[in-house]
């Protein structure tokens, strides 16, 4: 039945929902001339249904009769969701601005649209309390995800990373349904609730299978392995912005979804996921290290460092506690904050006729004709890997601190060992910018946005630990929503 | 005992006919195997009293597949003379599937008049006097609302993708400006000239 409060609860999809249309509406009168207009008003739109969190979408509980969660880990979630959203819309106007190579280039706009409707799909993700939710959510995301993905339609590469995309997406899905529907057929249920008491009473074999499947499916969601092989192509190919965003929100939203199916739907199976998400979170660590060694895209490379990261955000979950619980939460806020800075660098990497470039070799040299943006990725990159005393270490140690905890000492050994790897890469380019012989300069001239952006993401990064005390609760107030 | 017998004519076409689709060499051929599973899988369906899905089934996906299977003919590089070629030797063996199918069609109708079958566990047991496309009718606007709507974005998200991927506006074109059309009167066109004998109209 729809009553008032249920309607209230899911207010910021509401809010989003009603802004994508009447922005569809201006775009499909006024045409691309308002898409920067259009930007902003999504951004506005965004930022509105990210103050709704604070109301009863915030702490709320269950709406339409448990289909959708209204809880503090949805807003934690929907908060990062929403601001890596806008950062992917700010990032765009300049990128798909008129070049010499491609005079007829222009922010088309339908893009921040389409991100406000993947924000809807993403909302529904981490609210999910019942898996036709999760699936609904899932797809809106992802389809709207496959048309980012080849936005710029004329470049053969951002093509193919659609079609790749759609193709191995839908088999994910496929995947996924099916594990859903063994999930239904032997608990008889479709909410997380039910499907958790039917895997508490037994653990039969066909809620294993199901079981299984489901993770199979979300696994590629988060890409990881073994079910990452889409995400380098994908990342490469896409164009950058919709690379920004493609690393950051939908990541936040399918490991959210991930940690809510295995904490609500499936934890009281006795952990039964847990040596899966343990096997899931080493192979992504040590895959997504050693691949991208030999990469000499930075946009590849990236995809590969997003596969690793997530192996050590897995490792939270792996510990199944809230403490693990929150721990992946603050991984993933401080990957976020990342990754949208080491993108918004990678974009102002164009070359004298405004061309992108996106090679690791044409970085170097940058050290000295771009001092603040060499300083700013090298910021970056050292947090990337961990190295104390930026924030990036901080989220590295939550988790591990968290397995150990929860008694997975071999777990977090082998994600500190493995953590070297990752350094390697991260500090080769380090040594590129800081030490090679300077290759062409990049075009200068960069808006005053864009550095702001940069400059906000490297504070946080470098005085991050001052956020500690609002991070440290908010977490732990998400993981405590779940348990 | 009609039921058993149904549920195994009905599994075991869905399966071989699963099968075939994978196997088959030729894609028209896999084509017609899946139409083929579909309609046993809606067989089955209907052995389980959810006649509105069998229908669904047999609407949306034969439907679909028919469609596909148009596109299968247009773009692939299939020579029909070849095709036509064996067609008497093909004769018994599509004789054979027709019967199958005939035999299905006398046995769907017999096990939907004598009553789905009763399952020792159902999480939701069918009312008796409620029809299926009631009973979803009167969930699908009420408890399920949130994804129905959710259901219309995906539609929307597909068709802006759509747009996006293909349109692309073109010069030269005359569109129709009914504004303009309607606001013209007949001073503005019309013009009456008092034309003299003998000489040319001027324009």
């Amino acid at each position: 039945m729809i009553d008032s409060a249920s309607l209230l609860m899911v207010a910021p999809e509401l809010v989003l929902t009603v802004g994508a249309l009447v922005l569809l509406m201006v775009a499909a009168y006024a045409g691309d001339r308002m898409a920067k207009v259009v930007s902003w008003m999504s951004i506005a739109t965004l930022v509105a249904a990210g103050l709704t969190l604070l109301g009863l979408p915030g702490h709320g509980g269950d709406a339409f009769e448990g289909l959708y969660r209204a809880d503090a880990f949805a807003a934690y979630a929907k908060v990062l969701i929403y601001a890596a959203a806008a950062a992917s819309i700010v990032v765009a106007p300049r990128f798909f601005a008129p070049t010499a190579a491609n005079a007829s280039g222009a922010l088309r706009a339908e893009y921040p649209i389409l991100i406000l409707l993947a924000c809807i799909g993403m909302g529904m993700m981490v609210s999910a309390g019942d898996m036709m939710t999760l699936y609904v959510g899932l797809e809106l995301n992802s389809l709207a995800a496959y048309v980012l993905a080849s936005f710029m339609r004329q470049d053969t590469r951002s093509a193919e990373a659609g079609l790749k995309y759609f193709v191995l997406g839908a088999l994910a899905s496929g995947i996924l349904l099916y594990g859903i529907s063994l999930l239904y057929g032997f608990s008889g249920s479709t909410s997380f609730d039910g499907i958790a008491v039917a895997m508490g009473d037994k653990l039969s074999n066909g809620l294993l299978f199901g079981m299984v499947f489901v993770l199979a499916g979300l696994a590629f969601k988060i890409s990881a392995v073994p079910f990452h092989m889409w995400t380098p192509d994908v990342y490469e190919g896409a164009p950058t912005p919709v690379t920004t965003f493609f690393a950051s929100a939908p990541k936040v939203a399918a490991m959210g979804l991930t940690v809510r199916v295995a904490i609500e739907a499936l934890g009281p199976g006795g952990m039964a996921w847990q040596q899966i998400v343990i096997f899931v979170a080493l192979a992504s660590i040590l895959f997504g290290g050693v691949a991208a060694i030999g990469q000499t895209n930075i946009k590849r490379l990236l995809a590969y460092s997003s596969i690793n990261n997530v192996g050590f955000a897995l490792i939270g979950l792996a510990a199944g506690t809230p403490a693990g619980v929150a721990a992946t939460m603050s991984y993933m806020t401080i990957y976020v904050v990342m990754t949208i800075g080491s993108f918004f660098c990678i974009i102002q990497m164009r070359d004298r006729d405004g061309n992108p470039i996106e090679t690791i070799a044409s970085l170097a040299g940058l050290s000295q004709s771009r001092k603040g943006l060499a300083a700013a990725l090298a910021i970056f990159m050292f947090s990337l890997a961990g190295i104390p005393p930026l924030f990036g270490f901080w989220a590295k140690f939550l988790v591990f601190d968290a397995a150990v905890g929860a008694g997975l000492l071999g777990l977090a050994a082998f994600g500190i060992a493995a953590s070297v790897i990752g350094a390697f890469y991260y500090l080769k380019i380090i040594k590129t910018m800081y030490f090679d012989e300077p290759a062409a300069e990049y075009a200068t001239g960069t808006p005053i946005i864009e550095n702001t952006v940069i400059a906000l993401c490297a504070a946080v990064i470098v005085f991050g630990y001052l956020l500690n005390p609002v991070l440290d609760s908010a977490s732990a107030a998400a993981a405590a929503a779940l348990f | 005992m009609i039921h058993v017998l149904a549920f195994y004519l009905f599994a075991t076409v869905v399966i071989a006919s699963g099968a075939m689709t994978i196997f088959s060499r030729n894609p028209v051929h896999s084509v017609l195997w899946l139409i083929l599973a579909f309609f046993n899988a809606a067989g089955l369906m209907i052995l389980l009293g959810a006649e509105f899905i069998a229908m669904l089934l047999v609407i949306v996906y034969v439907g679909a597949v028919a469609v596909l299977f148009m596109f299968v003919v247009m773009m692939l590089d299939i020579d029909f003379a070849e095709l036509r070629a064996g067609f008497v030797n093909y004769l018994p063996f599509g004789l054979a599937i027709a019967v199958i199918l005939l035999a299905e069609i006398v046995l769907g109708v017999g096990i939907w008049s004598a009553g789905p079958v009763e399952l020792a566990q159902r999480a939701a047991p069918a009312t008796a006097d409620v029809s299926n496309i009631q009973a979803i009718g009167a969930l699908l606007y009420t408890r399920y609302i949130f994804l129905f709507e959710a259901a219309g974005l995906v539609l929307l998200v597909a068709m802006v993708g759509a747009i996006v991927l293909t349109h692309r506006a073109r010069g030269g074109v005359r569109g129709q400006n009914i504004d303009k059309q309607n606001r013209r009167r007949p001073q503005d066109a019309v013009r009456n000239v008092n034309q003299p004998v003998g000489q040319g109209v001027e324009l």
